[in-house]
């Protein structure tokens, strides 16, 4: 029960801070899950977001959904879940009675023209400290680079390239396999 | 109490077929002005990004509650949140219970030997896409036709500050998000 307890508590506050949604949750998790907490390693963090992007809902959920998992079973799932979306409910039940305008007021608008800053910084910086645990050797860096590319210059679904990397990683081990 | 299981019904079915996260729940949302137009119209949404993007949490379970609250009150809200979210649990436990038993299989590892840098390629590209809002305007160069337009310069070099202070003070990331939010209302970029 405290171990779900404290689930709950950690997604709680890392959804009160996760401005921009789940590639921006990802700086948040490395330093409250894989640094300061080693609930998961930064291999399991990839694999958790690849597989988060080719599964149904919203990736922040499906990530969360894997770490509680992974720590507490299916309680432990719900119980991060639960957390990650409790400051989202209250916050936009607040602000949609309360606060229409809240995007169009000043304060909150020169605000964001700084966190929209920030949060791709944290980015760039999550995925310069990921990078080494991702790709490690040539062929890893082609995946990499290719992904990247197709992904930021076509409109094709991060499915495939999920789906076609995963058969590229079968059969270049294979064939590696058998040549040694 | 029907309209809040109608309302958990319908989000479920957005969970489970947007995929790819928040941002592929919008064209559904848009569907429901047409499916129910009595639940929500088109300006309403457009109220409903802004607030979202400008909110912490997840950008799909922010919509939803949104919209859940404009239908239905807080108990809306609720309830579009549960049921956006169930398909994702449900799919995400039974996928990591496999994962676990076959984690140590060859195959599964050499899967995920050509998954994992798929995966940092498509949150570069993820990342492309904010540092392009962030520190670029592309609507002005497009119109002038200028380099010297096409950088936002203040942001950079605060983008270059704030990564120089990350790197090297290692903070925890809301410090950072806090420092931008007080310095955005200083300079306004």
């Amino acid at each position: 029960m405290k171990e779900l307890l404290e689930l709950y508590w950690v997604f709680c506050k890392m959804g009160a801070v996760c401005f921009g949604g789940g590639y921006a949750m990802l700086p948040i998790i490395q330093a409250e899950i894989v640094d300061k907490r080693g609930w998961a390693t930064s291999e399991e963090i990839m694999d958790y977001y690849a597989i988060g992007q080719c599964t149904p809902g919203v990736i922040a959920v499906n990530t969360s959904t894997f770490i509680g998992n992974k720590r507490a079973g299916i309680p432990g799932a719900i119980a991060a879940t639960a957390g990650f979306v409790t400051p989202s409910v209250i916050i936009i039940m607040i602000i949609s009675s309360l606060l229409k305008n809240f995007a169009h007021i000043t304060y909150v608008e020169r605000a964001f023209s700084g966190i929209r800053i920030c949060v791709a910084v944290l980015i760039i910086n999550a995925t310069v400290k990921l990078w080494k645990s991702a790709v490690k050797d040539k062929i890893g860096l082609v995946i990499c680079l290719g992904v990247f590319l197709l992904s930021a210059f076509t409109p094709l679904s991060p499915v495939i390239f999920v789906v076609l990397s995963g058969f590229a990683g079968y059969f270049i081990c294979k064939w590696k396999g058998a040549s040694e | 109490m029907i309209q809040l299981l109608l309302l958990i019904i319908e989000f479920f079915k957005i969970g489970l077929f947007a995929i790819g996260g928040g941002l592929a729940t919008l064209p559904f949302l848009y569907d429901l002005t047409v499916t129910h137009p009595d639940w929500v119209n088109r300006s309403q949404l457009l109220d409903m990004v802004a607030i979202s993007e400008s909110t912490p949490g997840a950008l799909g379970v922010n919509m939803a509650t949104y919209v859940g609250n404009i239908i239905a009150g807080p108990l809306g809200g609720v309830a579009t949140t549960i049921g956006l979210v169930m398909p994702s649990v449900i799919i995400i436990v039974i996928v990591a219970k496999f994962l676990e038993r076959f984690k140590d299989s060859p195959i599964v590892q050499n899967v995920f030997y050509g998954i994992r840098p798929a995966s940092i390629g498509l949150i570069m590209a993820a990342a492309f896409v904010v540092i392009k809002e962030a520190l670029m305007d592309i609507p002005l160069f497009s119109e002038t036709g200028s380099f010297t337009d096409l950088f936002r310069i203040k942001s950079i070099i605060f983008g270059i500050i704030l990564y120089i202070g990350m790197v090297k003070f290692k903070k925890h990331p809301i410090l950072y998000i806090a420092i931008a939010a007080v310095v955005g209302n200083i300079i306004a970029f």
